[in-house]
């Protein structure tokens, strides 16, 4: 995947959000020197291109009361992983769904999947609907609460030249 | 500020991938029976009682440049703090969580270049005597997630 330099100055301008008027992009493309028209056609090209994931709008999702999660983790069979992993990614209260190396002996899990819920006890509900899910296909699996946050810095694009 | 039903309604609908035209909250405000400047209104209210962070692009960090991997450590509860100030002195340590379990430190390394996360990793385990494993993402899958509101 490659962005040249205009795509980079449209990230650096809409990474913190599109301003809630009525024509955003609009607004955007005059900040950027380019017409709505090419802003827009640039930033389909990218969600063609999986740059961008969607267009829509980040709920804070502590202050809507989904206050707990855990990082759940599976060791799901090598041969079902690809047909399990998007459907424990497509349900509602997963946030990130990752295949990963195990690191074996230490580590037999090859599936992380990060689950959120109102309590702990609706983490571990949610849980258990992943294990019935993935059935015979996993093994053995994990739970991992945070304990503290020991550092926590956002990541955005660094502003670099081209 | 505590989000009303036509609020609430907003965040569940704004949550699905909103096509990227000219004016992109016109047919939303229609269907939920508000003007457009209602619908605006609200975002801005939500925006600042933080009820939203924003409303815009996604962008894959990975796509944009730039190397990431998850790495875990297990630390002795009696080094636990010497190993976290070590770990956090360096710039590329992004987050970094105490987990209950007997890998207890995980944190994502974001470095310019793959080669970089090794070189990293590898002054970690230098700095530190302690193994770093490493978990680079192999696959993502699609994400469904939802906050209903």
């Amino acid at each position: 995947m490659s962005i040249d330099s205009t795509d980079r100055a449209i990230i650096a301008a809409t990474q913190a959000g599109l301003p809630l008027v009525p024509h955003p992009y609009a607004s955007v493309a005059a900040d950027l020197g380019l017409s709505e028209a090419a802003l827009i056609e640039r930033m389909q090209d990218m969600q063609e291109r999986r740059i961008i994931r969607r267009v829509a709008v980040a709920p804070n999702h502590y202050a809507l009361g989904m206050t707990a999660n855990g990082m759940s983790v599976w060791d799901v069979e090598d041969a079902r992983i690809a047909d399990l992993g998007p459907q424990v990614g497509a349900l509602e209260f997963v946030s990130h769904c990752y295949e990963r190396p195990r690191s074996l002996p230490d580590w037999p899990y090859n599936l992380f999947a990060m689950i959120h819920g109102a309590s702990r006890d609706e983490v571990e509900e949610k849980r258990a609907a992943i294990a019935a899910l993935l059935g015979q296909a996993c093994r053995n699996s994990d739970i991992l609460y945070s304990s503290r946050i020991l550092k926590k810095t956002g990541l955005r694009l660094r502003s670099k030249e081209g | 500020m505590t989000p009303d039903d036509t609020d609430r309604a907003i965040l569940n609908r704004l949550q699905d991938r909103i096509p990227i035209a000219p004016a992109p909250f016109d047919a939303i405000a229609t269907e939920l029976g508000i003007a457009t400047e209602n619908l605006l209104e609200r975002l801005e209210r939500m925006k600042e009682a933080r009820i939203i962070t924003r409303f815009g692009p996604f962008y894959d960090a990975a796509a944009m440049g730039g190397a990431f991997c998850l790495c875990a450590m297990e630390v002795p509860e009696d080094q636990f703090e010497t190993v976290v100030t070590k770990v956090n002195s360096f710039a590329e340590v992004a987050h970094n969580y105490e987990r209950s379990h007997r890998l207890n430190m995980w944190f994502v390394l974001a470095t310019e270049t793959e080669e970089d996360i090794e070189t990293v990793a590898m002054s970690l385990e230098r700095e530190t005597g302690l193994r770093v494993l490493r978990f680079p993402k192999l696959r993502e899958f699609f994400i469904g997630f939802r906050v209903a509101a």
